[in-house]
This record gives structure tokens, C-alpha cells and sequence, in this order.
């Protein structure tokens, strides 16, 4: 009896430490499988239902992802000059944008392949890049798909994602400093949350 | 009247670096875009022909044709790129890189019916990308101003001198007789809009400044591109803090700065990779 309880307790721990040490590349192929999947038997996200979309997003894929250290990267030398309160405004601003980018994103599919390159992670590291590559079903070019990601104590976390070389964070920068800029870090909320109304607008008349 | 169209691209992005030039003039501060007033008006002008001509057309040759020939229309033209890429891998000294590339137009040509069928890509030979602006990128040219020039789209003032020279070499454009040189070009360009279609609603989505958001990411994308997918990363601008390196930090900081683009920035956009 007591050694069954062992054996439970001894599961207990080991189901725990391996939520905790699922490895980066093992991270990406799970996730991404679990959403394929989910896409691939839902004929409403197939026909552009970007609601239900974003629902898939934000429960199986934002858990995974570090909003915080994304939209300090895209606001990038200006995240310092905004107080706590607008940070927390501007990370809550791009995490709609991204997570609408990505329900998009996911309504444009169609029967694309990933390929999911090989992985090692060298001991000690905290700081990786999985690649992983979409395959067209028919035309079309390839386009690689990496992921950046961190440890956290709670695990590895996304803080970047580069589609063909193009990182989607990154890419933000230029225009986020334009805006802060020539109307502060405020315009910069703002005009983050027009975007976000409009594409609100456009989401609930599809 | 034989082929003039290099020619006349030719005539045509020197008048556009005339305007460029003249247009440098009234510009923003950004110092990778100095003419981006120029640059947002023939954006402007762009996305208005493609909303008005390309894309509706695009739509309906995506709607109308069956995927089998569209993915034979792609591979057909591809497949004549092919010869064109493996000249450019040659010359920026990638040999086996070269020669899998010509491995790939043998095969296709004849097994793959004239490029009609990609064989060569089940065979395990790579599809690459390259074109003279990557190979004078491989060479150590640096970027130079970026130009949206008429219905080609973004380049860098390197890259525009690429598509001289892309377009003065594409086995496409000096075909003869001219009439199906034309139905070639605009198929294939037509094709590679169609292929497109799926990207377009991403992009509006995700763009706060749909012009700022395309220049980036084309800048970003011919980075990529010049360093086969493997571009050094940014160097770390303060170490000890979690930020990643902020290259782009030069043009954020103020006037004074957006004259004077940072050093580590043009080494790192001018810097020819380290060889494999």
C-alpha cells in the first residue's frame, strides 16, 4: 500500500517536472499540432470565423507566450519612458493586435504541412530559436516559420515569431517610434486601440 | 521594334532616382527611408492600381482555374527561374548550392514536363532564392535608400540596380515573338499575385501603417534573404539588460540622431556574411 502511494506520489512529481521541462522544440511541435488540428476539423475557422479563431488562440497558444517582453521589444527604446500604467495599457493594446493577426491568420489556412526542422538544445541554454517550415499543398513558395523563445520559471516562453525572415514583433518598431515620436506614448496607445476598435468592427460583420 | 523592355525599366528607375533625388528634399528623418515622401505617394499610387486591376484579376484567375494548374503555371516559371538563380548562387561562389539548382532545371525540364511538375523538390533538391540584389548584397553592397518604385513595389536603391539587371537576364522577358513574351509576363505576374491573395488580409490586420509596416518587413526580408535565412543577430546594444539589441534604435532617439544613421546599424546592413 505504501509503496502504491509512492508510486502515485513519485507520477504526481514526475507529470509536474515534465510540464516544466518540455523542451522549446517540443513546446512548438505540440502546440502547433494541437491548433492544426483543431483548424482542420473546424469548418467555421476555415470559412473566415475569426471569433471562434481568437478563441483557439487565446486558450491553447497565449499561455505559451511572453506579451510583455513582445511589446517591449516593439516599442523598444520608448518602453522606458512610459510609466507602468501605459506599459500595461500598451502590452494589453498589442497583445489584441497580435492575437487578431494570428486568428487571422489561422482563417487563411488550407491544408498547409509543418515541418518542424531539427532541434538540439545545448545544455545551459535560455535562449533559442525553433524552425519550423509551412509547406504549400500546391503552389506557392515554402515559408519558414521560427520561433524565438526564453526559459521562465514557468517554462519556455515566445517572445518572437519570424515568418520568412520577417519577425513579427520587430517589425513594429519603426512605426511604433514614429508614432511615440510625434504624439507621445499616449498617441501611441491610441492609435493602438483605433486599430484595435476597427478591427473589432470588422470581425463581428464577418 | 525588337525588345526594348530593359531598356525602357532602365530609363525608367533613372527617372525615378531623378525624382528620388529631388524629392530627398521633403522627407521624414528616418535614415533608411530619406525619400519616403516620394516612396508614400508611389505606394499610394500602387496599392491603387492593385485595387483597382491586379487584384480583382488575380481573384478571378484564382477563382476560375483548378489548383493543379495554377501549381503548374507557378512551377513552369519557376522552374525557368531556377536557371537564373543558379547563375546567381554561382556567382556569389555557392557551388554546390549552383549546381543542385541546375540538378533541379534538368530534372524538371524533363521528367517535370517542361517545369510543369516540381520533381526536383521530392528528390530532396532545395528550391532557392537569390537574384542580383542579394548577390551584390553578398558582395558587401550595402542597402542604399529605399524606393517603392511603379507596380514592382519596394526595393533598396542596391536591389533597384538588381532588377535591372534581374530583368535585363530573365529568360521570360527576352522571349520571342513579343506576343507571347507579353502573355508570359503578365501570367506570370498575374500567377504570382494570386499566390499572394492569402497574405493580404494578415498584412491589413496586423499593419498600424500599412506603408511602414511593408517597408520594414521588406527590409527585414532581403536581410534574411542575403544571409540564406541565417543573418547575424543585432548586436547587443547594452548588455546586462533582457532587451533584445535595438539596432533601430539610431532613428528613434531624435533629430540629431536622423542624420546620422548609427555605425553599428550600416555594419550590420553592409556587412557581406561570413562564408559557410
Amino acid at each position: 500500500m505504501k509503496s502504491l502511494f509512492a508510486l502515485f506520489g513519485g507520477l504526481l512529481v514526475a507529470a509536474t517536472a515534465m510540464a516544466q521541462d518540455v523542451g522549446p522544440d517540443v513546446l512548438v511541435k505540440t502546440v502547433t499540432n494541437e491548433v492544426l488540428e483543431i483548424v482542420r476539423k473546424d469548418k467555421d475557422i476555415q470559412s473566415g470565423n475569426t471569433k471562434k479563431a481568437i478563441d483557439l488562440v487565446e486558450i491553447k497558444v497565449l499561455p505559451h507566450f511572453n506579451f510583455t517582453r513582445m511589446t517591449q521589444l516593439a516599442v523598444a527604446r520608448d518602453w522606458r519612458q512610459a510609466s507602468a500604467a501605459q506599459q500595461k495599457v500598451l502590452t494589453d493594446e498589442f497583445h489584441v493586435l497580435l492575437v487578431r493577426t494570428y486568428a487571422k491568420a489561422l482563417t487563411e489556412y488550407k491544408n498547409q504541412t509543418v515541418v518542424f526542422k531539427p532541434f538540439v538544445l545545448k545544455a545551459g541554454e535560455t535562449d533559442v530559436r525553433v524552425r519550423t517550415e509551412i509547406k504549400q499543398a500546391g503552389a506557392g513558395k515554402n515559408v519558414e516559420l521560427d520561433y524565438w523563445l526564453e526559459k521562465s520559471p514557468s517554462g519556455w516562453k515566445v517572445y518572437d515569431i519570424e515568418v520568412g525572415g520577417i519577425s513579427l514583433i520587430t517589425n513594429y518598431r519603426e512605426s511604433f517610434a514614429s508614432e511615440v515620436r510625434n504624439s507621445g506614448i499616449d498617441g501611441l496607445i491610441k492609435s493602438l486601440q483605433a486599430k484595435n476598435k476597427s478591427g473589432e468592427a470588422t470581425s463581428v460583420k464577418k | 521594334m525588337k525588345t526594348t523592355l530593359p531598356a525602357r525599366i532602365k530609363s525608367l528607375t533613372a527617372a525615378i532616382a531623378a525624382i528620388g533625388l529631388l524629392a530627398g528634399c521633403a522627407s521624414s528623418g528616418n535614415p533608411k527611408d530619406p525619400i519616403e515622401g516620394f516612396n508614400r505617394a508611389m505606394f499610394a499610387f500602387n496599392e491603387g492600381l492593385d485595387a483597382a486591376i491586379v487584384k480583382p484579376v488575380a481573384k478571378g484567375y484564382d477563382a476560375v482555374l483548378p489548383s493543379p494548374v495554377k501549381t503548374g503555371v507557378t512551377n513552369f516559371f519557376s522552374n525557368i527561374e531556377d536557371l537564373f538563380v543558379g547563375v546567381n548562387n554561382l556567382l556569389q561562389g555557392k557551388v554546390p548550392e549552383a549546381v543542385s539548382d541546375l540538378g533541379r532545371v534538368v530534372i524538371n525540364s524533363t521528367v517535370g514536363i517542361l517545369g510543369l511538375i516540381d520533381f526536383a523538390s521530392d528528390a530532396g533538391l532545395e528550391k532557392h532564392d537569390e537574384d542580383f540584389g542579394q548577390t551584390f548584397g553578398r558582395w558587401g553592397v550595402g542597402n542604399g535608400a529605399y524606393v517603392v518604385i511603379p507596380v514592382f513595389g519596394p526595393r533598396t536603391a542596391r536591389d533597384t540596380v538588381g532588377l535591372v539587371l534581374d530583368i535585363a537576364a530573365d529568360p521570360v522577358a527576352n522571349h520571342n515573338p513579343e506576343r507571347t513574351r507579353d502573355l508570359a509576363l503578365v501570367l506570370r505576374f498575374v500567377n504570382d499575385r494570386a499566390n499572394l491573395l492569402p497574405a493580404d488580409k494578415v498584412i491589413e490586420e496586423a499593419a498600424l501603417d500599412k506603408y511602414s509596416y511593408m517597408r520594414d518587413a521588406y527590409l527585414q526580408r532581403r536581410r534574411n534573404l542575403i544571409h540564406d535565412g541565417n543573418p547575424p543577430r543585432e548586436v547587443e546594444a547594452d548588455s546586462g539588460s533582457t532587451d533584445r539589441p535595438l539596432t533601430a534604435e539610431a532613428g528613434v532617439v531624435g533629430p540629431q540622431a536622423e542624420s546620422a544613421p548609427a555605425p553599428a546599424m550600416l555594419v550590420a546592413r553592409t556587412q557581406p556574411p561570413e562564408a559557410k
